[in-house]
């Protein structure tokens, strides 16, 4: 009976899900409900995670609940420990999850509500997922060992390097992108601008208290951060409304970058309790909150989403980034579909604390469907604005024109409504003095959140829950960015430490300084550039952010497929092998666009050329002239950049592809690296309820 | 009977959460040290709780530790 129940349960999910899935496919009406997004995300979430997860655990993996994980046999009472799974599994989404689910699919909602929608739950649960949970596991066989390491002792030590080298490259370009998204936040914008600035001395506050004052008492500093965060939302109403003080926070776009590539340099170079740790503790929280926030608004509100499910722009002639829906779509939302980034993590901290494996499925599978559901909530988010409003917002003055006459002309001849009035009235009911051209994903996300909040809780504080949603997103934005910093000089130093050894000391300080200015003027530059981009620098960083990123979870996925076909599971080999074909294809395509392409909006040498000719010629303008040479220069890099990174992708491919095949034809290959089985001795109940 | 499950599922949860924020760590710390190095004459002097943290922070942000 109980037996039947269950089957009759599942085969409900099952059809609700195909109802919600068919019903956001095919509505080409004026508008959908986005609680069919919900619905068709969490029983496809179920309907996985019940199914194919326990499945890759059972046959694929055979994960085996008797053997003594590392964090039994090695156990130090530090990095190796075991840990309840609902410890082990907050820590790992902590991790994982940062501004990426968000600002992606903002950006993608450009091809419309559907694509991107469909991406992010077909690419969580046959991709991402996958990636995280095999990655886990094959990391907790080899004692925690990380992503490069095991590249290194499986495949080879091209694959290793090429690992560390994609990771650091990514690293600089990711944190480059998110200083220009906050940046673009903050431009002329007094409140956010101090609201922002006010968390550098709140976190160091939080930092001194849990220091000297209160050693160890997290929860309780926290709180008190939280607070101060939030009053800090309320504070830079008033200095935005004070006259004398809103000149000190009004700013253009480059004294804000410098000011962030200044504190990025601090961040990398103070003690981690005074800075680092304490604003991580923050931005978890905020994080954690605003997405239970926002999730219950969504629900109890259940707005209707205004975007089309498919815009004309998949003819890749889309103005917040050039570029035809196969491959950017794809390359655009990342994180909350598969995300490269996320195996360094799963090959961390997270297999050191893990119990039992027996935790593997909820944590490396469970967390990235939480992590895919956060991105459907930022799709939401963007997607009930109206589509005139959004692409106002989102799109570059270089694209619609600086003025906001021109810019509503040129939306409207898109078909999309959109008034000057409607949008100073919004930006009124922000608190901002504009909303026009405010790229990079989080303003738009902000009144997106705020009107969702101001719905459900309260339609007055319009302007407060903008400046909150801002505040948000730059606080945790402001965590990867100093937390990749600081891992950037790490791994800067233990690189340099190989030619010289006193430069690989971590706390010689010469070394910190040298190696964490090299850091920081490798993102500072790309920076720099995005911000004097008339164009607005997004639509250059963000495909070359994603391009890296899913070129990381290629390798990723290419280590866990040697290791399945060397271990004689050829048979299963297509559970992480369908992914990568996928992700080769599509980063190998948008690469060759990038680089090759003629549309100056897309290839970044055909936009080099481009601009060097109406350079040549006296066609542009003075102040972009001005700017130009370094844009050309900066195009041909980036098209440089592109190149390196598809050929790494492509040697770690080749090298995996030798290595399975030399193992199918019976000849020697590198023996695998797994640790010998060891028989549980934890009374694991205590550590796993 | 009822009032004993809920308190002691509440005082789990809370056990959890301390777990989760860190607050307990130095508690974890001191057990592993009774049960692993009392025992040994070479054993490591016991960190105070304040030693601890700083230590335990440090180490905590070497690495990757904080995605996208």
């Amino acid at each position: 009976m109980h037996k039947n129940f269950k089957f009759i349960l599942w085969i409900l999910v099952g059809l609700l899900g195909t109802f919600a899935l068919s019903t956001i496919a095919l509505n080409r009406g004026e508008s959908i409900n986005s609680l069919w997004l919900i619905t068709a995300a969490i029983c496809i979430y179920a309907i996985a995670y019940r199914f194919y997860a326990a499945w890759i655990a059972a046959k694929v993996l055979v994960i085996d609940e008797t053997r003594a994980t590392p964090a039994e046999r090695l156990d130090n009472g530090r990095d190796y420990m075991p840990t309840n799974k609902w410890v082990v599994f907050g820590h790992h989404f902590a991790a994982i999850a940062g501004p990426g689910p968000l600002i992606g699919p903002t950006l993608a909602a450009q091809f419309g509500y559907l694509p991107g929608t469909l991406w992010i739950l077909i690419g969580a649960v046959l991709g991402g997922a996958v990636q995280d949970m095999v990655t886990l596991f094959f990391s907790a066989r080899r004692n925690g060992r990380s992503l490069g390491q095991m590249a290194r002792d499986e495949i080879g030590v091209i694959g290793g390097t090429a690992a560390l080298i994609g990771t650091f490259l990514i690293m600089i370009i990711l944190i480059a992108v998110l200083g220009l998204v906050v940046v673009n936040a903050m431009k002329h914008s007094p409140w956010a601008t101090s609201t922002v600035a006010a968390t550098i001395p709140i976190a160091m506050l939080i930092g001194l208290y849990m220091r000297h004052i209160r050693p160890g008492c997290v929860m309780e500093a926290s709180a008190i951060g939280v607070t101060l965060l939030l009053l800090s939302v309320f504070a830079g109403g008033w200095i935005d409304h004070n006259e004398t003080l809103r000149v000190y926070f009004d700013h253009d776009g480059l004294p804000l970058a410098f000011a962030i590539i200044a504190y990025g340099f601090a961040a990398a170079v103070l003690p981690v309790w005074l800075l680092l740790a304490p604003r991580d503790y923050l931005s978890t929280y905020m994080k954690l909150g605003t997405v239970i926030l926002l999730a219950i608004a969504i629900v109890i509100l259940r707005p209707d989403i205004h975007m089309p499910a498919i815009t004309q722009f998949t003819d890749g002639t889309g103005p917040i980034f050039g570029g035809k829906l196969f491959p950017f779509v794809f390359i655009t939302i990342a994180c909350g579909a598969i995300s490269g980034f996320h195996a360094l993590i799963a090959s961390g901290t997270t297999p050191k604390l893990l119990a039992n494996e027996r935790d593997i499925r909820m944590i490396g599978y469970g967390a990235m469907l939480l992590e895919s559901f956060v991105a459907i909530m930022a799709m939401i988010a963007a997607t009930v604005l109206e589509p005139g409003v959004f692409f106002a917002i989102n799109s570059p003055a270089g694209v619609v024109g600086k003025e906001a006459i021109d810019a509503v002309a040129k939306i409207n001849s898109w078909g999309f409504t959109v008034t000057v009035e409607q949008m100073n009235q919004l930006a009124k009911d922000m608190g901002e003095s504009s909303l026009f051209a405010r790229t990079g994903g989080a303003p738009s996300l902000a009144v997106g959140m705020a009107s969702i909040f101001g719905n459900a809780f309260g339609k007055g504080l319009l302007a407060l829950w903008y400046h909150f949603a801002i505040m948000f997103e730059a606080i945790f934005i402001l965590t990867t960015l100093d937390a990749g910093t600081r891992v950037g000089r790490f791994m800067l130093q233990d690189m340099l430490g190989n030619f010289n050894k006193k430069l690989g000391e971590t706390s010689y300080m010469p070394s910190v300084i040298f190696t964490s200015s090299i850091v920081v003027a490798g993102w500072g530059y790309f920076l720099y550039i995005g911000v004097i981009d008339p164009n607005g620098g997004v639509n250059i960083l963000w495909p070359l952010f994603g391009i890296a990123n899913q070129m990381l979870a290629a390798i990723a996925l290419c280590v866990a497929t040697g290791i399945l076909v060397k271990n004689g599971k050829l048979n299963y080999a297509w559970v992480t092998g369908l992914p990568l074909t996928w992700l080769v294809t599509i980063t190998t395509t948008a690469a060759y666009q990038k680089i090759f392409s003629d549309d100056i909006r897309v290839g970044f040498f055909a936009a080099a050329n481009d601009l060097s000719t109406k350079l040549a010629a006296g066609l542009l303008a003075p102040e972009k002239a001005a700017v130009a040479p370094q844009l050309i220069f900066n195009q041909q890099l980036d098209a440089n950049l592109t190149m390196f990174f598809v050929v790494m992708l492509w040697i770690v491919i080749i090298d995996m592809l030798l290595v399975c095949t030399r193992r199918i034809l019976g000849k020697p290959v590198l023996p695998c690296s797994e640790v010998p089985h060891t028989e549980t001795q934890l009374n694991n109940a205590w550590v796993r309820d | 009977m009822l009032k004993n499950l809920i308190e002691k599922k509440l005082c789990h949860c809370w056990h959890l959460i301390q777990q989760l924020s860190g607050d307990s760590a130095y508690a974890q710390y001191l057990q592993h040290h009774a049960d692993f190095h009392t025992s040994s004459l070479d054993a490591p002097a016991t960190l105070s709780r304040k030693e601890f943290y700083k230590y335990w922070q440090e180490q905590k942000w070497t690495g990757v530790k904080r995605c996208c």
